[in-house]
């Protein structure tokens, strides 16, 4: 059991940092949306959309990628005997992170991976996102350092850590029940966007097979954009960094030889220009990502391991997309939305209140 | 043998925040970590290499990971 994993190396997470980049980057290529190769949050809004919970009609559509990302984890913990059926940490707490984790990333229009793919892109509004991401996360050190924990989890059984693959499972196989009509917005109880980024997309088993693989590799090399910036900070580690910064210039790069990169600020792809908001926005989202253990990606992969708390928070996002498309909280390539404001408000005070009260008190 | 810290259930970062802060207070001698998943293991045992303290130990009992770190 204890047995080399080169993907938790150096050069092991450097390398799925760069395949990551590269096929993201493809991604875009070959139907995905401007700079959203991978985009957990935008993903995770579009599949709350294909299912009708929100009802923007361009942003509707069943990722296949989220499903492979949870899937190729749960294969992947399998064979390396790393599946761990766990919950009972705070999920409540964990849901409600996710929310407004989500809220946060559609103020900017990004969760963190699709940060990097932007600035790969040359889009300069995300360098105020990232700027946000790593406040957010530097705020959430604050708080382990003081003590912040969610409690632990304990073992359950197998069958509640299976929850959410077989929940993408059945996703998938809606898909296939339900596929995409040319010209149509809806497919039985799907919906599909016909306009929009939603509309945009590379075909379902590209897409599929390139979750799997990424799925597979995070899991093995336990890839976070989140903890990336908060190991850099709270240990000085630059483990999970390195990873992050490959996959940034692996994206470039491929930007680059494909010509996809148009640097500038104005009229990037699925973005505003609204700066302070592009901070405060991937500020809550990365305080709350940070106190929620796992960037987006993160949380799939640990819900495909059997972390049912990661799970919670995963629904928890999606939950958070529909509010943010129903309540006009989600910003546009205008501007933030009417109420986008008062939801990075409130989302900060939450995640304040939770950092400032739930402490260890004892071991 | 000295202090024992039960990690157990909790997730990354806490296992090595508590290692390291059980470190920071020894300074030197011999430490438990207990820990339930692969990742916290790593983590743990990353951490504790760049404190200059050494894993002198790992047992692996069903899920879960006995760390015996020190420093002399």
């Amino acid at each position: 059991m204890l047995s080399k994993n080169y993907f938790v190396t150096r050069w092991g997470i450097i390398g799925v940092g760069v395949l990551i980049g590269v096929f993201a980057a493809f991604l875009q290529k070959w139907g995905n949306p401007g700079n959203m190769g991978i985009c957990v949050a935008c993903f995770e809004r579009d599949i709350a959309g294909a299912l009708g919970l929100h009802r923007a009609a361009v942003v509707q559509y069943i990722r296949p990628e989220i499903i492979g990302f949870v899937l190729g984890s749960f294969i992947s913990a399998y064979l390396f005997r790393e599946f761990r059926s766990r919950s009972g940490s705070s999920p409540i707490v964990r849901y409600m992170l996710g929310v407004f984790a989500m809220i946060g990333a559609l103020v900017f229009l990004g969760c963190p991976w699709r940060a990097l793919l932007r600035l790969a892109g040359g889009d300069g509004n995300a360098i105020l996102g990232m700027l946000g991401l790593i406040t957010g996360i530097w705020i959430g050190t604050f708080f382990m350092k003081a003590g912040y924990d969610l409690g632990r989890s304990r073992k359950t059984h197998t069958s509640a850590g299976w929850v959410l693959s077989l929940t993408m499972l059945g996703l998938l196989i809606l898909m296939l029940i339900f596929p995409q009509i040319q010209g149509q917005d809806k497919s039985g109880i799907l919906f599909y966007s016909i306009k929009g980024p939603g509309a945009m997309h590379a075909q379902l088993i590209i897409s599929l097979g390139i979750g799997l693989g990424v799925g597979f590799l995070a899991q093995r090399s336990r890839f976070c954009t989140m903890g990336a910036f908060r190991d850099l900070i709270l240990f000085k580690q630059a483990h999970l960094f390195s990873g992050v910064m490959a996959l940034l210039i692996a994206a470039f790069v491929t930007n680059l030889i494909v010509g996809r990169f148009h640097p500038g600020f104005e009229n990037q792809p699925v973005a505003h220009t609204m700066g302070f908001w592009n901070f405060a926005g991937m500020l809550v989202a990365g305080l709350a990502f940070a106190l929620a253990g796992g960037c987006p990606g993160r949380q799939l992969f640990m819900a495909g391991e059997g972390d049912g708390d990661a799970a919670v928070f995963c629904l928890g996002m999606i939950t958070g997309a529909a509010f943010a498309h129903n309540f006009g909280l989600a910003s546009s390539p205008n501007g933030i939305g009417p109420h986008g404001i008062a939801a990075v408000i409130i989302g900060f005070l939450f995640c304040l209140f939770i950092g400032f009260t739930m402490r260890r008190k004892a071991l | 043998m000295g202090k024992t810290i039960d990690a157990r259930g909790f997730s990354c970062p806490q296992p090595v925040l508590m290692t390291l802060d059980e470190i920071s207070a020894i300074g030197r001698g011999e430490i438990l970590v207990l820990v339930d998943a692969e990742a916290a293991r790593e983590n743990v045992v990353r951490a504790v290499a760049s404190q200059g303290w050494q894993v002198t130990d790992i047992q692996s009992d069903d899920d879960d990971y006995r760390i015996t770190i020190s420093k002399e």
